[in-house]
Protein backbone atom coordinates (compact mmCIF):
# COMPACT_ATOMS: atom_id res chain seq x y z
CA UNK A 1 0.00 0.00 0.00
CA UNK A 2 0.85 3.66 -0.40
CA UNK A 3 0.27 6.16 1.79
CA UNK A 4 0.66 9.88 1.57
CA UNK A 5 1.73 11.75 5.10
CA UNK A 6 -0.22 15.82 5.81
CA UNK A 7 2.30 17.45 7.83
CA UNK A 8 0.93 20.89 9.00
CA UNK A 9 3.92 22.26 10.87
CA UNK A 10 5.48 25.93 12.27
CA UNK A 11 6.20 28.11 9.60
CA UNK A 12 9.69 28.24 11.58
CA UNK A 13 10.06 24.40 11.83
CA UNK A 14 10.32 24.24 7.93
CA UNK A 15 13.76 24.01 7.61
CA UNK A 16 14.44 21.66 10.48
CA UNK A 17 11.97 19.47 9.63
CA UNK A 18 13.06 19.30 5.80
CA UNK A 19 16.66 18.64 7.16
CA UNK A 20 15.33 15.20 9.35
CA UNK A 21 13.59 14.06 6.32
CA UNK A 22 16.44 14.21 4.27
CA UNK A 23 18.27 12.57 7.20
CA UNK A 24 15.96 10.03 7.25
CA UNK A 25 15.96 8.79 3.60
CA UNK A 26 12.84 10.62 2.27
CA UNK A 27 13.68 12.10 -1.05
CA UNK A 28 10.76 13.65 -2.55
CA UNK A 29 8.35 15.58 -0.72
CA UNK A 30 6.77 19.02 -1.62
CA UNK A 31 5.89 21.91 0.67
CA UNK A 32 2.85 24.16 0.28
CA UNK A 33 2.35 27.24 2.33
CA UNK A 34 -1.17 27.25 4.64
CA UNK A 35 -2.67 29.16 6.86
CA UNK A 36 -5.17 28.33 9.48
CA UNK A 37 -4.99 27.30 13.78
CA UNK A 38 -6.47 24.56 15.76
CA UNK A 39 -6.71 24.77 19.40
CA UNK A 40 -4.05 27.63 19.72
CA UNK A 41 -7.08 29.90 17.95
CA UNK A 42 -4.93 32.68 16.49
CA UNK A 43 -2.08 35.03 18.50
CA UNK A 44 -1.97 38.72 19.86
CA UNK A 45 0.12 40.65 17.64
CA UNK A 46 1.49 44.29 18.06
CA UNK A 47 -1.01 46.31 16.06
CA UNK A 48 -1.47 50.80 15.21
CA UNK A 49 -2.24 51.13 19.00
CA UNK A 50 -2.00 48.44 21.49
CA UNK A 51 -2.70 44.62 20.36
CA UNK A 52 -4.12 43.40 17.45
CA UNK A 53 -6.13 39.52 17.20
CA UNK A 54 -4.54 37.43 14.18
CA UNK A 55 -6.47 34.34 13.67
CA UNK A 56 -5.18 32.50 10.86
CA UNK A 57 -1.43 31.85 11.63
CA UNK A 58 1.33 31.31 8.57
CA UNK A 59 1.61 27.23 8.79
CA UNK A 60 3.94 25.26 6.47
CA UNK A 61 2.33 22.01 5.10
CA UNK A 62 4.86 18.46 4.31
CA UNK A 63 3.42 16.22 1.37
CA UNK A 64 4.61 13.03 1.29
CA UNK A 65 3.95 9.94 -0.53
CA UNK A 66 5.56 6.90 0.79
CA UNK A 67 4.94 2.92 1.40
CA UNK A 68 2.71 1.90 4.08
CA UNK A 69 5.96 0.19 6.64
CA UNK A 70 7.85 3.37 6.31
CA UNK A 71 4.68 5.69 8.04
CA UNK A 72 4.83 5.11 11.41
CA UNK A 73 9.42 5.80 11.54
CA UNK A 74 8.42 8.91 9.02
CA UNK A 75 5.92 10.35 11.29
CA UNK A 76 7.91 9.95 14.35
CA UNK A 77 10.67 11.68 12.65
CA UNK A 78 8.63 14.41 12.28
CA UNK A 79 7.20 15.05 15.42
CA UNK A 80 10.38 15.51 16.84
CA UNK A 81 11.54 17.64 14.34
CA UNK A 82 8.38 19.74 14.46
CA UNK A 83 8.11 19.57 18.33
CA UNK A 84 8.51 22.44 21.08
CA UNK A 85 5.63 21.30 23.01
CA UNK A 86 3.20 24.02 22.83
CA UNK A 87 0.01 24.32 21.54
CA UNK A 88 0.59 25.49 17.45
CA UNK A 89 2.80 22.37 17.03
CA UNK A 90 0.59 21.35 14.14
CA UNK A 91 -1.07 17.83 13.03
CA UNK A 92 -0.09 14.93 10.62
CA UNK A 93 -2.40 13.31 8.82
CA UNK A 94 -1.83 10.02 7.41
CA UNK A 95 -4.34 9.29 3.99
CA UNK A 96 -4.41 5.87 1.38
CA UNK A 97 -3.07 6.78 -1.71
CA UNK A 98 -4.70 4.92 -4.56
CA UNK A 99 -2.96 5.30 -7.06
CA UNK A 100 0.38 7.85 -8.22
CA UNK A 101 1.20 8.61 -12.18
CA UNK A 102 4.82 9.65 -13.29
CA UNK A 103 4.35 12.10 -16.20
CA UNK A 104 7.99 11.86 -17.87
CA UNK A 105 7.90 8.30 -17.54
CA UNK A 106 3.77 6.88 -17.27
CA UNK A 107 5.22 4.91 -14.20
CA UNK A 108 2.31 3.70 -11.89
CA UNK A 109 1.83 3.07 -8.54
CA UNK A 110 4.89 2.62 -6.08
CA UNK A 111 7.25 2.66 -9.15
CA UNK A 112 6.67 6.15 -9.69
CA UNK A 113 7.76 7.86 -6.31
CA UNK A 114 10.60 5.36 -6.33
CA UNK A 115 14.06 7.37 -5.78
CA UNK A 116 17.31 6.57 -5.87
CA UNK A 117 18.49 6.17 -1.90
CA UNK A 118 14.98 6.38 -1.29
CA UNK A 119 13.82 4.99 2.47
CA UNK A 120 11.19 2.95 0.26
CA UNK A 121 14.50 1.22 -2.10
CA UNK A 122 15.90 -0.44 1.48
CA UNK A 123 15.96 -3.94 1.93
CA UNK A 124 12.41 -4.88 3.80
CA UNK A 125 11.52 -7.96 4.99
CA UNK A 126 7.51 -7.11 4.99
CA UNK A 127 8.62 -6.59 1.10
CA UNK A 128 6.42 -4.11 -0.71
CA UNK A 129 3.00 -4.19 -1.72
CA UNK A 130 2.61 -3.16 -5.31
CA UNK A 131 -0.30 -0.86 -6.65
CA UNK A 132 -1.65 -2.73 -9.57
CA UNK A 133 -4.61 -0.45 -11.22
CA UNK B 1 7.25 94.41 -5.59
CA UNK B 2 9.96 92.70 -7.27
CA UNK B 3 10.02 88.84 -8.03
CA UNK B 4 12.28 87.04 -5.92
CA UNK B 5 14.68 84.01 -7.84
CA UNK B 6 15.14 82.08 -4.77
CA UNK B 7 11.91 82.68 -2.92
CA UNK B 8 10.40 81.26 -6.28
CA UNK B 9 12.69 78.43 -6.96
CA UNK B 10 11.95 77.23 -3.24
CA UNK B 11 8.40 77.46 -3.33
CA UNK B 12 8.45 76.02 -6.74
CA UNK B 13 10.48 73.17 -4.97
CA UNK B 14 7.93 73.25 -2.11
CA UNK B 15 5.03 72.63 -4.50
CA UNK B 16 6.72 69.39 -5.87
CA UNK B 17 6.97 67.82 -2.39
CA UNK B 18 3.28 68.94 -1.29
CA UNK B 19 2.73 67.26 -4.91
CA UNK B 20 4.60 63.59 -3.69
CA UNK B 21 2.62 63.82 -0.40
CA UNK B 22 -0.42 62.78 -1.78
CA UNK B 23 0.93 59.14 -3.87
CA UNK B 24 3.25 58.72 -0.57
CA UNK B 25 -0.22 58.88 1.21
CA UNK B 26 -1.73 56.57 -1.27
CA UNK B 27 1.02 53.86 0.14
CA UNK B 28 0.62 54.88 3.46
CA UNK B 29 -3.21 53.69 3.33
CA UNK B 30 -2.78 50.98 0.88
CA UNK B 31 -0.77 49.02 3.00
CA UNK B 32 -3.15 48.69 5.55
CA UNK B 33 -5.89 47.42 3.75
CA UNK B 34 -6.48 43.89 2.69
CA UNK B 35 -5.36 42.36 -0.71
CA UNK B 36 -8.29 42.63 -2.33
CA UNK B 37 -8.32 46.79 -2.44
CA UNK B 38 -5.09 47.67 -2.53
CA UNK B 39 -5.11 48.98 -5.86
CA UNK B 40 -8.60 50.90 -5.18
CA UNK B 41 -6.82 52.89 -2.58
CA UNK B 42 -3.85 53.75 -3.70
CA UNK B 43 -6.15 55.11 -6.76
CA UNK B 44 -8.76 57.13 -4.36
CA UNK B 45 -5.49 59.16 -3.70
CA UNK B 46 -3.75 59.66 -7.14
CA UNK B 47 -7.42 60.32 -9.11
CA UNK B 48 -7.48 62.87 -6.22
CA UNK B 49 -4.67 64.41 -7.76
CA UNK B 50 -6.71 64.80 -10.95
CA UNK B 51 -10.22 65.93 -9.87
CA UNK B 52 -8.48 68.85 -7.21
CA UNK B 53 -6.37 70.18 -10.00
CA UNK B 54 -9.51 70.80 -12.17
CA UNK B 55 -11.61 72.17 -9.33
CA UNK B 56 -8.82 74.45 -8.46
CA UNK B 57 -8.09 75.87 -11.48
CA UNK B 58 -12.01 76.72 -12.68
CA UNK B 59 -13.25 77.80 -9.21
CA UNK B 60 -11.28 76.10 -6.20
CA UNK B 61 -8.71 79.04 -5.76
CA UNK B 62 -10.71 82.54 -6.74
CA UNK B 63 -13.60 80.62 -3.68
CA UNK B 64 -10.47 80.21 -1.19
CA UNK B 65 -8.69 82.69 -2.10
CA UNK B 66 -10.85 85.70 -4.05
CA UNK B 67 -11.70 89.04 -2.90
CA UNK B 68 -13.30 88.36 0.59
CA UNK B 69 -17.45 88.65 0.18
CA UNK B 70 -18.41 88.74 4.17
CA UNK B 71 -15.42 86.66 5.46
CA UNK B 72 -17.11 83.69 4.16
CA UNK B 73 -16.20 83.13 1.20
CA UNK B 74 -14.12 84.37 -1.97
CA UNK B 75 -15.51 86.05 -4.60
CA UNK B 76 -14.86 84.92 -8.53
CA UNK B 77 -12.29 87.24 -9.33
CA UNK B 78 -9.87 84.45 -10.10
CA UNK B 79 -12.50 81.87 -11.63
CA UNK B 80 -10.13 79.85 -14.15
CA UNK B 81 -7.55 80.93 -13.09
CA UNK B 82 -8.03 84.64 -14.36
CA UNK B 83 -5.35 87.39 -13.92
CA UNK B 84 -3.22 84.78 -11.94
CA UNK B 85 -0.05 84.57 -13.91
CA UNK B 86 3.62 85.76 -13.74
CA UNK B 87 3.13 88.90 -11.59
CA UNK B 88 2.87 88.66 -7.72
CA UNK B 89 -0.39 89.16 -5.82
CA UNK B 90 1.20 90.97 -2.52
CA UNK B 91 -1.59 90.02 -0.46
CA UNK B 92 -0.31 86.86 -0.14
CA UNK B 93 2.86 86.75 -1.16
CA UNK B 94 4.94 89.87 -2.97
CA UNK B 95 8.38 88.31 -4.14
CA UNK B 96 6.61 85.28 -6.19
CA UNK B 97 4.35 85.15 -9.23
CA UNK B 98 1.01 84.84 -8.15
CA UNK B 99 0.68 81.50 -10.33
CA UNK B 100 3.46 80.09 -7.70
CA UNK B 101 1.60 80.59 -4.35
CA UNK B 102 -1.93 79.46 -6.49
CA UNK B 103 0.11 76.39 -7.62
CA UNK B 104 1.19 75.73 -4.09
CA UNK B 105 -2.45 76.18 -2.52
CA UNK B 106 -3.38 73.57 -5.25
CA UNK B 107 -1.39 70.37 -3.81
CA UNK B 108 -3.02 71.83 0.05
CA UNK B 109 -6.29 71.26 -1.49
CA UNK B 110 -5.31 68.36 -3.03
CA UNK B 111 -4.65 66.15 -0.36
CA UNK B 112 -6.72 66.90 2.49
CA UNK B 113 -9.78 65.25 0.84
CA UNK B 114 -6.90 62.41 -0.11
CA UNK B 115 -6.84 61.97 3.27
CA UNK B 116 -10.74 61.61 4.16
CA UNK B 117 -10.44 58.28 2.16
CA UNK B 118 -8.89 56.37 4.94
CA UNK B 119 -12.25 56.76 6.62
CA UNK B 120 -14.19 54.58 3.98
CA UNK B 121 -11.53 52.33 2.19
CA UNK B 122 -12.50 48.72 1.13
CA UNK B 123 -16.73 49.59 0.44
CA UNK B 124 -16.95 52.80 -0.94
CA UNK B 125 -18.91 53.19 -4.21
CA UNK B 126 -16.16 54.46 -6.74
CA UNK B 127 -18.68 56.76 -8.67
CA UNK B 128 -20.02 58.08 -4.95
CA UNK B 129 -16.34 58.64 -3.71
CA UNK B 130 -15.52 61.30 -6.25
CA UNK B 131 -18.79 62.96 -6.58
CA UNK B 132 -18.39 63.44 -2.84
CA UNK B 133 -14.26 64.62 -3.21
CA UNK B 134 -15.40 67.49 -5.84
CA UNK B 135 -18.81 68.12 -3.61
CA UNK B 136 -16.58 68.76 -0.50
CA UNK B 137 -13.47 70.22 -1.96
CA UNK B 138 -15.71 73.29 -3.09
CA UNK B 139 -17.76 73.36 0.04
CA UNK B 140 -16.05 72.48 3.17
CA UNK B 141 -12.46 72.70 2.06
CA UNK B 142 -12.52 76.08 -0.12
CA UNK B 143 -14.58 78.02 2.63
CA UNK B 144 -12.64 76.61 5.42
CA UNK B 145 -9.30 78.11 3.61
CA UNK B 146 -11.01 81.50 2.75
CA UNK B 147 -11.85 81.76 6.73
CA UNK B 148 -8.27 81.07 7.87
CA UNK B 149 -6.15 82.26 4.97
CA UNK B 150 -7.78 84.58 2.98
CA UNK B 151 -7.45 87.85 3.60
CA UNK B 152 -10.51 89.11 4.93
CA UNK B 153 -11.70 85.91 6.02
CA UNK B 154 -13.29 85.97 9.47
CA UNK B 155 -10.68 83.48 11.24
CA UNK B 156 -7.77 85.61 9.67
CA UNK B 157 -9.41 88.94 11.19
CA UNK B 158 -10.14 86.98 14.22
CA UNK B 159 -6.01 86.19 14.65
CA UNK B 160 -5.94 82.82 14.62
CA UNK B 161 -2.69 81.35 13.75
CA UNK B 162 -2.58 77.95 11.51
CA UNK B 163 0.60 78.08 9.83
CA UNK B 164 0.33 75.06 7.27
CA UNK B 165 -2.59 73.62 7.13
CA UNK B 166 -3.29 71.93 11.07
CA UNK B 167 -6.70 73.58 11.14
CA UNK B 168 -7.80 73.85 7.39
CA UNK B 169 -6.07 70.59 6.13
CA UNK B 170 -6.21 68.65 9.15
CA UNK B 171 -8.96 69.20 11.20
CA UNK B 172 -11.40 69.14 8.48
CA UNK B 173 -10.12 66.10 7.06
CA UNK B 174 -10.27 64.56 10.66
CA UNK B 175 -13.52 65.28 11.28
CA UNK B 176 -15.16 65.09 7.94
CA UNK B 177 -13.56 61.78 8.29
CA UNK B 178 -15.72 60.83 11.18
CA UNK B 179 -18.69 62.05 9.75
CA UNK B 180 -18.30 59.55 6.81
CA UNK B 181 -17.17 56.32 8.81
CA UNK B 182 -20.92 57.23 10.81
CA UNK B 183 -22.54 57.26 7.63
CA UNK B 184 -21.47 54.62 5.75
CA UNK B 185 -21.40 52.29 8.39
CA UNK B 186 -18.86 49.60 9.15
CA UNK B 187 -16.99 46.73 6.76
CA UNK B 188 -18.38 43.91 6.27
CA UNK B 189 -17.11 41.28 9.32
CA UNK B 190 -15.78 44.63 10.89
CA UNK B 191 -15.32 43.54 14.82
CA UNK B 192 -16.09 40.09 13.91
CA UNK B 193 -12.93 38.74 12.51
CA UNK B 194 -9.62 41.13 12.44
CA UNK B 195 -9.50 43.14 9.23
CA UNK B 196 -4.88 42.54 9.05
CA UNK B 197 -3.11 44.92 6.99
CA UNK B 198 -2.13 43.05 4.04
CA UNK B 199 1.69 44.99 3.37
CA UNK B 200 2.94 47.26 6.26
CA UNK B 201 6.28 48.03 4.00
CA UNK B 202 3.52 50.15 1.41
CA UNK B 203 2.80 52.08 4.88
CA UNK B 204 6.40 52.55 5.91
CA UNK B 205 7.58 53.57 2.48
CA UNK B 206 4.60 55.97 2.51
CA UNK B 207 5.35 57.32 5.67
CA UNK B 208 8.81 57.94 4.53
CA UNK B 209 8.23 59.89 1.63
CA UNK B 210 5.03 62.03 3.74
CA UNK B 211 8.02 62.77 6.41
CA UNK B 212 10.34 64.31 3.20
CA UNK B 213 7.29 65.96 1.64
CA UNK B 214 6.33 67.58 4.95
CA UNK B 215 9.21 69.68 4.52
CA UNK B 216 7.75 71.55 1.66
CA UNK B 217 4.13 71.74 3.05
CA UNK B 218 5.56 73.56 6.25
CA UNK B 219 8.68 75.17 5.07
CA UNK B 220 6.81 76.04 1.50
CA UNK B 221 4.49 78.21 3.42
CA UNK B 222 6.79 80.74 4.53
CA UNK B 223 6.45 81.95 0.68
CA UNK B 224 10.46 82.56 0.76
CA UNK B 225 13.66 80.90 1.00
CA UNK B 226 14.42 82.75 4.35
CA UNK B 227 14.62 81.93 8.32
CA UNK B 228 11.28 80.91 9.12
CA UNK B 229 11.21 78.30 6.09
CA UNK B 230 14.13 77.07 7.69
CA UNK B 231 12.37 77.15 11.25
CA UNK B 232 9.04 75.21 10.07
CA UNK B 233 11.73 72.73 8.15
CA UNK B 234 13.29 72.43 11.36
CA UNK B 235 10.14 72.24 13.94
CA UNK B 236 8.73 69.80 11.79
CA UNK B 237 11.05 67.17 11.69
CA UNK B 238 11.81 67.46 15.54
CA UNK B 239 8.06 66.96 16.32
CA UNK B 240 8.06 63.87 13.48
CA UNK B 241 11.10 62.53 15.85
CA UNK B 242 9.66 62.77 18.99
CA UNK B 243 6.08 61.71 18.34
CA UNK B 244 7.57 58.38 16.75
CA UNK B 245 9.98 58.01 19.49
CA UNK B 246 7.19 58.63 22.12
CA UNK B 247 4.48 56.19 20.20
CA UNK B 248 7.04 53.47 20.26
CA UNK B 249 7.30 53.33 23.87
CA UNK B 250 4.05 53.48 24.13
CA UNK B 251 3.31 50.73 22.09
CA UNK B 252 6.24 48.86 23.37
CA UNK B 253 4.32 49.06 26.78
CA UNK B 254 1.85 47.79 25.43
CA UNK B 255 2.93 44.84 23.38
CA UNK B 256 5.90 44.91 21.07
CA UNK B 257 7.37 48.04 19.72
CA UNK B 258 5.34 48.15 16.12
CA UNK B 259 6.56 49.14 13.11
CA UNK B 260 2.83 50.34 12.13
CA UNK B 261 2.61 52.46 15.10
CA UNK B 262 6.28 53.85 14.43
CA UNK B 263 5.53 55.41 11.74
CA UNK B 264 2.03 56.39 12.39
CA UNK B 265 3.39 58.39 15.39
CA UNK B 266 5.84 59.80 12.77
CA UNK B 267 3.10 61.24 11.20
CA UNK B 268 0.83 62.40 13.97
CA UNK B 269 3.89 64.55 14.70
CA UNK B 270 3.86 66.04 11.20
CA UNK B 271 0.26 66.64 11.72
CA UNK B 272 0.23 68.61 14.89
CA UNK B 273 3.09 70.74 14.29
CA UNK B 274 1.65 71.95 10.78
CA UNK B 275 -0.26 74.61 12.19
CA UNK B 276 2.71 76.10 14.54
CA UNK B 277 5.75 75.39 12.39
CA UNK B 278 6.36 78.89 11.87
CA UNK B 279 5.40 80.16 15.02
CA UNK B 280 7.39 77.74 17.81
CA UNK B 281 10.90 76.65 18.47
CA UNK B 282 12.30 73.34 17.76
CA UNK B 283 12.25 73.12 21.69
CA UNK B 284 8.61 73.35 21.36
CA UNK B 285 8.04 71.60 18.84
CA UNK B 286 9.73 68.54 20.68
CA UNK B 287 7.32 68.49 23.33
CA UNK B 288 4.27 69.04 20.41
CA UNK B 289 5.52 66.26 18.74
CA UNK B 290 6.28 64.18 22.33
CA UNK B 291 2.32 65.30 23.52
CA UNK B 292 0.60 64.64 20.14
CA UNK B 293 1.47 60.80 20.06
CA UNK B 294 -0.46 59.60 23.59
CA UNK B 295 -3.49 61.89 22.33
CA UNK B 296 -3.52 60.20 18.81
CA UNK B 297 -2.80 56.95 20.36
CA UNK B 298 -5.39 56.32 22.67
CA UNK B 299 -7.90 58.57 20.26
CA UNK B 300 -7.46 55.05 18.48
CA UNK B 301 -8.23 53.03 21.51
CA UNK B 302 -11.15 55.18 22.26
CA UNK B 303 -12.20 54.87 18.54
CA UNK B 304 -11.38 51.08 18.78
CA UNK B 305 -13.93 50.90 21.77
CA UNK B 306 -16.46 52.40 19.85
CA UNK B 307 -16.95 50.06 17.44
CA UNK B 308 -17.35 52.68 14.80
CA UNK B 309 -15.08 51.37 11.70
CA UNK B 310 -13.31 54.57 10.61
CA UNK B 311 -11.11 52.26 9.15
CA UNK B 312 -7.31 53.84 8.73
CA UNK B 313 -7.91 55.72 11.80
CA UNK B 314 -7.61 59.72 10.38
CA UNK B 315 -9.73 60.90 13.05
CA UNK B 316 -7.76 59.82 15.81
CA UNK B 317 -4.20 60.71 13.55
CA UNK B 318 -5.88 63.98 11.68
CA UNK B 319 -8.61 65.50 13.55
CA UNK B 320 -6.86 65.36 16.56
CA UNK B 321 -3.45 65.62 15.86
CA UNK B 322 -4.39 68.91 14.03
CA UNK B 323 -6.86 69.84 17.43
CA UNK B 324 -4.11 69.15 19.43
CA UNK B 325 -1.43 71.43 17.00
CA UNK B 326 -4.19 73.94 16.85
CA UNK B 327 -4.52 74.34 20.56
CA UNK B 328 -0.65 73.43 21.02
CA UNK B 329 -0.14 76.91 19.10
CA UNK B 330 -2.26 79.02 21.04
CA UNK B 331 0.68 77.97 23.73
CA UNK B 332 3.50 77.44 22.65
CA UNK B 333 3.91 80.41 19.70
CA UNK B 334 6.34 83.60 19.96
CA UNK B 335 6.74 86.25 17.99
CA UNK B 336 10.32 86.24 18.66
CA UNK B 337 10.50 83.13 15.72
CA UNK B 338 7.74 85.25 13.77
CA UNK B 339 6.87 88.43 14.36
CA UNK B 340 3.78 88.50 11.68
CA UNK B 341 2.76 85.32 14.68
CA UNK B 342 1.63 86.19 18.04
CA UNK B 343 2.64 85.41 21.29
CA UNK B 344 1.17 82.28 22.86
CA UNK B 345 -0.32 81.27 26.40
CA UNK B 346 3.43 80.23 27.90
CA UNK B 347 4.47 83.62 26.25
CA UNK B 348 2.28 85.81 28.58
CA UNK B 349 -0.86 85.91 25.89
CA UNK B 350 -3.48 83.52 27.18
CA UNK B 351 -6.19 85.27 24.74
CA UNK B 352 -4.49 83.43 21.69
CA UNK B 353 -5.28 80.16 23.41
CA UNK B 354 -9.09 80.58 22.90
CA UNK B 355 -8.80 82.22 20.13
CA UNK B 356 -6.69 79.09 18.80
CA UNK B 357 -9.88 76.79 20.57
CA UNK B 358 -12.66 79.27 19.10
CA UNK B 359 -11.36 78.63 15.63
CA UNK B 360 -10.80 74.63 15.83
CA UNK B 361 -13.92 74.19 16.93
CA UNK B 362 -16.08 76.11 14.65
CA UNK B 363 -13.94 74.14 12.05
CA UNK B 364 -14.25 70.83 13.70
CA UNK B 365 -18.79 71.75 13.63
CA UNK B 366 -18.91 72.48 10.56
CA UNK B 367 -16.52 70.29 8.91
CA UNK B 368 -18.75 66.94 10.66
CA UNK B 369 -21.73 68.79 9.86
CA UNK B 370 -21.25 69.29 6.44
CA UNK B 371 -20.00 65.85 5.62
CA UNK B 372 -22.19 64.61 6.94
CA UNK B 373 -25.10 66.16 4.95
CA UNK B 374 -23.22 65.55 2.03
CA UNK B 375 -22.69 61.87 2.39
CA UNK B 376 -26.28 61.24 3.63
CA UNK B 377 -27.68 62.81 0.57
CA UNK B 378 -25.51 60.64 -1.56
CA UNK B 379 -26.54 57.53 0.26
CA UNK B 380 -30.10 58.43 -0.39
CA UNK B 381 -29.60 59.30 -4.04
CA UNK B 382 -26.96 57.20 -5.32
CA UNK B 383 -25.95 54.89 -2.66
CA UNK B 384 -22.42 55.23 -0.60
CA UNK B 385 -22.05 51.75 -0.51
CA UNK B 386 -20.87 48.45 -2.89
CA UNK B 387 -23.16 45.90 -3.05
CA UNK B 388 -22.22 42.98 -0.01
CA UNK B 389 -20.74 40.44 -2.87
CA UNK B 390 -18.82 43.31 -4.42
CA UNK B 391 -17.11 43.92 -1.32
CA UNK B 392 -16.88 40.61 -0.55
CA UNK B 393 -15.15 40.51 -3.77
CA UNK B 394 -12.72 43.46 -3.43
CA UNK B 395 -12.74 46.86 -4.95
CA UNK B 396 -9.68 46.13 -6.64
CA UNK B 397 -11.96 43.72 -9.07
CA UNK B 398 -15.81 45.01 -8.49
CA UNK B 399 -14.42 48.81 -9.16
CA UNK B 400 -11.74 48.61 -11.59
CA UNK B 401 -11.51 44.83 -12.35
CA UNK B 402 -7.90 44.58 -12.48
CA UNK B 403 -6.20 42.72 -9.34
CA UNK B 404 -2.78 43.28 -7.32
CA UNK B 405 -1.30 40.40 -8.29
CA UNK B 406 -2.35 37.92 -11.44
Amino acid sequence: MTKKIEAIVREEKLADVKDALRQAGIVGMNVTEVRGHGRQGGIILAGRSGSTQVDLLPKVQFNIVLSDHNVEKTVEVIRQAAFTGQSGDGLIFVLPVDDVIRISTGERGHDAITYEGDIDTLPQSNGRTRVVT
Amino acid sequence: MNIDSGDTAWVLMATTLVLMMTPALAFFYGGMVRRKNILSTLNMSLITISLISIQWVLIGYTLAFGSSLGGVIGRLDFLGFTDVGADPNPDYAGTIPHLAFAGFQMMFAIITPALITGAFVERVRFGAFLIFTLVWATVVYDPVAHWVWGVGGFLRDFKALDFAGGTVVHITAGFSALAFASVIKARKGYGKAPLEPYHIPYTVLGAGLLWMGWFGFNGGSSLGANGLAVNAVVTTNTAAASAGAVWMLLSWRDNKPSVLGIVTGMVVGLVAITPAAGFVTPLAALVIGATAAPISYYAIRLRQRSRLDESLDVWACHGMGGLWGALATGLFATTSVNPAGADGLFYGNAEQFFIQAAAAGIVVVFSFGMTYIITQVLKVTIGLRVSTNEEEVGLDVSQHGEQVYA
